[in-house]
C-alpha cells in the first residue's frame, strides 16, 4: 500500500501570513474609510429620524458665574459671595448638577444654605435638576480679612468644578417621522426632484456631446496639437469657485456683464437677460406659450462646459487606439467620411460612451458646488443637493436635511441598479 | 463660372467665415482697445460670399501666392466700399490705425479660411464624398474657433477684471484695454491689496499645506492598500479591487451633515485637522484604484526574484515596486493635489475662522456686495494660477492619471 499523497488540507502558514499582512496593509485605508464615509452614512440615516437642530448641536450645558458682591476694599467687610447658576439651553434640562468649589483663604464664611455643605474650606452644593433656561442664585455671607486682600487669590481664580447630565440631541433615542413628512409633503420636492433629473440628464448629456466633438477636432495630428489639448483641459482643472465666479461675472445682468454688454453691441438683445436670475423667458410657437427656462439652461450649459474635457479625454485616448484597417477598408468600399464616422468609429466608441454616460450621470446627479456657487439654487435651479444644504443649514433644520440627504442617496442607489443591470459589460 | 453644388457651399462657407471673423475681430477690438465698434456682420458674410465664389472660380493652377494676395486686397478694398469706409461699423476716425490693423486681421483670417476649406475645389457640382470633405473642413474649422472662445472667455474676463478698477468696468464692460502708464503697483492694486488687507498670504500657505499632507497622507496608506490588493492573496481580494470604486459614488452632500455634527461636537470644526481627515478619505479610494491597476502591470518576476533574493515584502516594495512605479506615484500625486486645492464644500462647512481658511473658503468670502469685484476676480486668479501651472508643467502625467484611472468629477 502506497500512501496517498494529497494537497495539504486548509490554509498553509505561509498563505496565513500573507493574509495577515494584506489586511494589516490594508488596514489603514479601512479604518478612514470607515470612519468618514460609512459611518457619517450610516449616522445620516439615524439623523433623517430624528429632531434634531442646528442649534441642538451646542449640548445643554449650566454655567456659572462666581463673584464677590460688593467689591471688598478694607478688611472687616461684610460681603456676599454669589453663584448664578445658568442653564444655557433654552430647550433642554440638565440633571443631578452638582457644584464643587474651593473658597479662598482669608474668607470667614457664614452660614451656607441647605442645599450646600460646606467641609473645611470645600464648598458643595447639590443642585438638583436644572430645567431649561433656568435661573439660581446662591449666596453666601462672607466677611473679608487682611489676609485675603493680601494675598491677591481671588473666588474665580481656585477651581471650580460642575457636573450634571445632559441629553445629546444626537445619541438620545428620540426619534420622529416628521422630516420625512415635511419633505414629501412640501409643495418643492417634486419640482426639485424635477429639475435634479432635467440638469443631471442635460448636463450629463452635453458634456458628452461636447468631448465628442472635441474628440474629432483633436484626433489628427497637427502643429499646436497639444497646446489645444491643455487649453481645452482648462475648465476642468481650474478650481470652481474661480470658474463659477468667472461665469457669474461675465453673465451679469447688472451693468458691467461683458456678455450682456457683447449681445447689445451686437443688436442681438433689447435689454439684458439675467442668465442666472431669471426663471423662464416666455415664447409662443404656433400659438402655444412655452415657458425656455433660464437659469437651469445656464447652469447646464455650465455644467457641459466644466466637464466636457474629461470625456473629450477619454473618448480622445479610445480613439487614438482604434486600428486604422478598417478606415482603409472602408475608404476603398468609397464610405463617405460621415459614414465613417457614423458607422466605424460610433459603434467602436460606444463603449466608452456608456461607461462615461453612467459615471458622469451619478457625479453630475451628486453636483453641489456649482448650482450652490453660481444660482444659490434660485430661479427654478434648486437640485437635491442644494436642497440638502437649504433645509440643513439656510432653514437650521438638521433632521430635514438629513431626511432630503437620504432621498438623494436611495435615488443614486436606484440608477446605480438600474444602470449596473443594462450597462455593457466591455471596456472600462 | 459653372454652377453646382460646390459654388453653393462656397458661398455659403464664405459668407460664414466672412461673418464670424467679422464677429470675432469686432469684439476683440472692443475689447483691446475700448473703442465701441458695431461690426457689420451681414455686410462682412455678403464680402465673404462673393470671394468664397470667386476662390472656386479660379482654376486650381493659378491660385498662387500672387493671386492670393490680390484676391486679399480685394476683399478689403469690397469691404470699405460696402461700409463706406466705416469698416467696424463706426468712423474710422476713433482710432484709425487700430482699425486698419483689425481690418487686415479680418482679410488675413479670411482668406486662411477660404484656403484652408476650398483648397482642392473648383465650382461646379460633385460627388457626395467631396462635399462631405468640405462640410467636414467647415465644421472643423468652426470647431476650433468656437471651441477655444468657448473655454478662453471665462478665463479671459477673469484675469481682465482682476487688473481694472470697479468704474472704468460699470462704465464700459467691454473695454479690457490694459493701461499701461499706470505703473505696476496700480495695475496690480487688486492682488496687493489681497494680500496685504485680505490675508491671501495665510490662505494661500493654508491650501498649499492641506494639499501637500493629503497627497502624503493618501499615498503614505494608497500605496500599501493597492500592493495588498494587487500582489497578495486573501479572502475578499477580487471583491475590493472591483468595489473600491464604489465608494466614490457616495455623494459629499450624504456625509456634510453628520460630519458636521460630529466635528462640531469634538471640536474638530474650524482646524485645518478636519480637513485633514476628510480629503483623504475621499481621495485614498482613487489613489488606491489607479495604483493597483499600474502594479498589476508590472512583471511579477522582479518582485519574486527579490523575494528569493531574501527581501522581505517592505523591501521588495521600497526597492523594486516603487522605483518602478514613479510614473504613477506622480499622477496619483498631481490629481490628488488638484482635488485637494480645488474642494470646495468641506472647506466652505468647516472653516469659519479667517486664520484658517483655504483659498477656496477664502475665494467665497470676497463675495459680497462690499468687496468691489475686481478682488474677488483676483482671488479666483490667485486660486488659479498654481493649480494650472502645475498641471501645464506635468501635463503628461496628469492626463495619464486621468485616463488610467477613469474617475471622479
Amino acid at each position: 500500500m502506497t500512501e496517498q499523497v494529497t494537497p495539504p488540507k486548509g490554509i498553509g502558514s505561509m498563505a496565513k501570513r500573507e493574509m495577515r499582512l494584506a489586511y494589516a496593509m490594508l488596514l489603514p485605508t479601512f479604518a478612514i474609510v470607515l470612519s468618514i464615509v460609512l459611518f457619517p452614512l450610516l449616522a445620516n440615516f439615524w439623523i433623517s429620524f430624528k429632531p434634531v437642530q442646528l442649534a441642538d448641536l451646542r449640548q445643554a450645558e449650566i454655567k456659572i458665574n462666581e463673584q464677590l458682591r460688593p467689591k471688598p476694599m478694607a478688611a472687616g467687610e461684610d460681603v456676599i459671595l454669589r453663584y448664578r447658576v445658568r442653564n444655557s439651553s433654552q430647550k433642554d434640562p440638565v440633571s443631578d448638577v452638582f457644584l464643587r468649589d474651593i473658597i479662598p483663604a482669608g474668607l470667614i464664611i457664614g452660614a451656607v444654605p441647605e442645599i450646600c455643605n460646606l467641609e473645611e474650606r470645600e464648598l458643595s452644593c447639590d443642585l438638583g435638576d436644572q430645567e431649561a433656561g433656568s435661573r439660581l442664585e446662591i449666596k453666601i455671607p462672607v466677611t473679608v480679612e487682611q489676609s485675603y486682600l493680601d494675598a491677591g487669590i481671588r473666588p474665580k481664580d481656585l477651581p471650580m468644578q460642575v457636573s450634571g447630565t445632559s441629553t445629546n440631541a444626537l445619541t438620545s433615542f428620540d426619534f420622529t417621522f416628521d422630516n420625512f413628512r415635511k419633505v414629501f409633503a412640501s409643495s418643492d420636492f417634486w419640482s426639485v426632484l424635477r429639475v435634479s433629473l432635467y440638469y443631471t440628464i442635460f448636463g450629463t448629456a452635453g458634456a458628452l456631446i461636447l468631448g465628442l466633438f472635441a474628440a474629432q477636432l483633436l484626433n489628427t495630428a497637427f502643429f499646436g496639437r497639444n497646446v489645444l489639448r491643455g487649453l481645452f483641459l482648462f475648465p476642468y482643472v481650474a478650481p470652481v469657485i474661480a470658474v463659477a465666479f468667472a461665469w457669474v461675472l461675465l453673465l451679469d445682468a447688472g451693468p458691467g456683464g461683458t456678455f450682456n454688454a457683447m449681445l447689445q453691441s451686437m443688436g442681438a438683445s433689447d435689454g439684458p437677460i439675467n442668465f442666472l436670475g431669471q426663471r423662464s423667458i416666455p415664447f409662443t410657437v404656433f400659438g402655444f406659450t412655452l415657458e425656455f427656462p433660464m437659469a437651469l439652461t445656464t447652469v447646464i450649459l455650465f455644467e457641459a462646459w466644466r466637464y466636457f474635457p474629461l470625456s473629450f479625454l477619454f473618448i480622445l485616448a479610445r480613439m487614438q487606439s482604434l486600428s486604422s484597417d478598417m478606415y482603409e477598408a472602408a475608404e476603398i468600399d468609397g464610405a463617405t467620411p460621415l459614414q465613417q464616422f457614423w458607422f466605424i468609429s460610433l459603434p467602436q466608441l460606444m463603449g466608452i460612451l456608456a461607461v462615461l454616460f453612467l459615471l458622469r450621470f451619478i457625479w453630475t446627479f451628486n453636483k453641489f458646488d456649482d448650482i450652490f456657487l453660481l444660482t444659490g439654487g434660485a430661479a427654478g435651479t434648486r437640485t437635491l443637493t442644494v436642497d440638502v444644504y437649504e433645509q440643513a443649514f439656510a432653514v437650521s433644520n438638521l433632521g430635514a436635511g438629513a431626511a432630503v440627504a437620504v432621498v438623494v442617496f436611495i435615488v443614486l442607489l436606484f440608477f446605480a441598479l438600474v444602470f449596473f443591470k443594462f450597462s455593457p459589460q466591455d471596456d472600462g | 463660372m459653372k454652377l453646382g453644388s460646390v459654388t453653393y457651399a462656397s458661398a455659403i462657407i464664405g459668407a460664414i467665415w466672412g461673418g464670424l471673423w467679422m464677429l470675432i475681430t469686432g469684439l476683440v477690438l472692443m475689447l483691446v482697445t475700448g473703442i465701441i465698434a458695431q461690426p457689420p456682420i451681414g455686410i462682412a458674410a455678403s464680402v465673404g460670399a462673393i470671394a468664397g465664389v470667386l476662390t472656386v472660380c479660379i482654376p486650381l493652377e493659378v491660385r498662387t501666392r500672387r493671386w492670393q494676395i490680390l484676391r486679399g486686397l480685394s476683399i478689403l478694398i469690397a469691404l470699405m466700399l460696402f461700409t463706406f469706409v466705416m469698416p467696424f461699423g463706426i468712423s474710422i476716425d476713433n482710432g484709425v490705425i487700430w482699425n486698419l490693423i483689425f481690418v487686415l486681421i479680418w482679410g488675413a483670417l479670411l482668406s486662411l479660411s477660404l484656403d484652408l476649406c476650398l483648397g482642392g475645389y473648383s465650382s461646379g457640382k460633385t460627388n457626395r464624398y467631396r462635399l462631405e470633405v468640405l462640410f467636414l473642413r467647415l465644421m472643423k474649422g468652426l470647431g476650433f474657433v468656437l471651441f477655444s472662445i468657448f473655454v478662453m472667455l471665462p478665463f479671459y474676463v477673469m484675469v481682465m477684471t482682476s487688473l481694472k478698477s470697479q468704474q472704468s468696468l460699470l462704465f464700459n464692460p467691454l473695454d479690457f484695454s490694459i493701461n499701461f502708464e499706470q505703473g505696476t503697483s496700480k495695475l496690480f492694486r487688486s492682488y496687493i491689496e489681497l494680500f496685504t488687507q485680505y490675508d491671501f498670504g495665510t490662505f494661500l500657505l493654508n491650501s498649499a499645506i492641506v494639499s501637500v499632507v493629503t497627497v502624503v497622507i493618501t499615498l503614505l496608506l494608497a500605496v500599501p492598500g493597492a500592493y495588498a490588493v494587487s500582489r497578495l492573496k486573501f479572502p475578499g481580494q477580487a471583491f475590493l479591487s472591483r468595489s473600491i470604486l464604489l465608494i466614490y459614488m457616495v455623494p459629499a452632500i450624504v456625509l456634510v451633515i453628520p460630519l458636521y455634527a460630529v466635528f462640531s461636537q469634538a471640536g474638530l470644526r474650524n482646524s485645518l485637522w478636519g480637513l485633514l481627515f476628510v480629503y483623504p478619505a475621499t481621495t485614498i479610494p482613487v489613489a488606491l484604484y489607479m495604483l493597483q491597476g499600474y502594479f498589476r502591470g508590472l512583471p511579477m518576476e522582479l518582485e519574486e526574484a527579490g523575494l528569493m533574493d531574501g527581501l522581505r515584502r517592505i523591501g521588495v516594495i521600497m526597492k523594486i515596486t516603487l522605483p518602478l512605479s514613479l510614473p504613477a506615484l506622480a499622477s496619483v500625486a498631481l490629481y490628488v493635489f488638484m482635488i485637494a486645492w480645488n474642494e470646495f464644500l468641506f472647506a466652505f462647512m468647516f472653516l469659519d475662522d479667517f486664520d484658517m481658511f483655504t483659498l477656496s473658503r477664502g475665494v467665497v468670502s470676497l463675495n459680497s456686495s462690499e468687496v468691489p469685484r475686481q478682488h474677488l476676480m483676483a482671488g479666483a486668479v490667485v486660486a488659479t494660477v498654481p493649480v494650472l501651472i502645475i498641471f501645464l508643467w506635468f501635463e503628461r502625467y496628469l492626463v495619464a492619471g486621468l485616463t488610467a484611472g477613469s474617475v471622479k468629477g
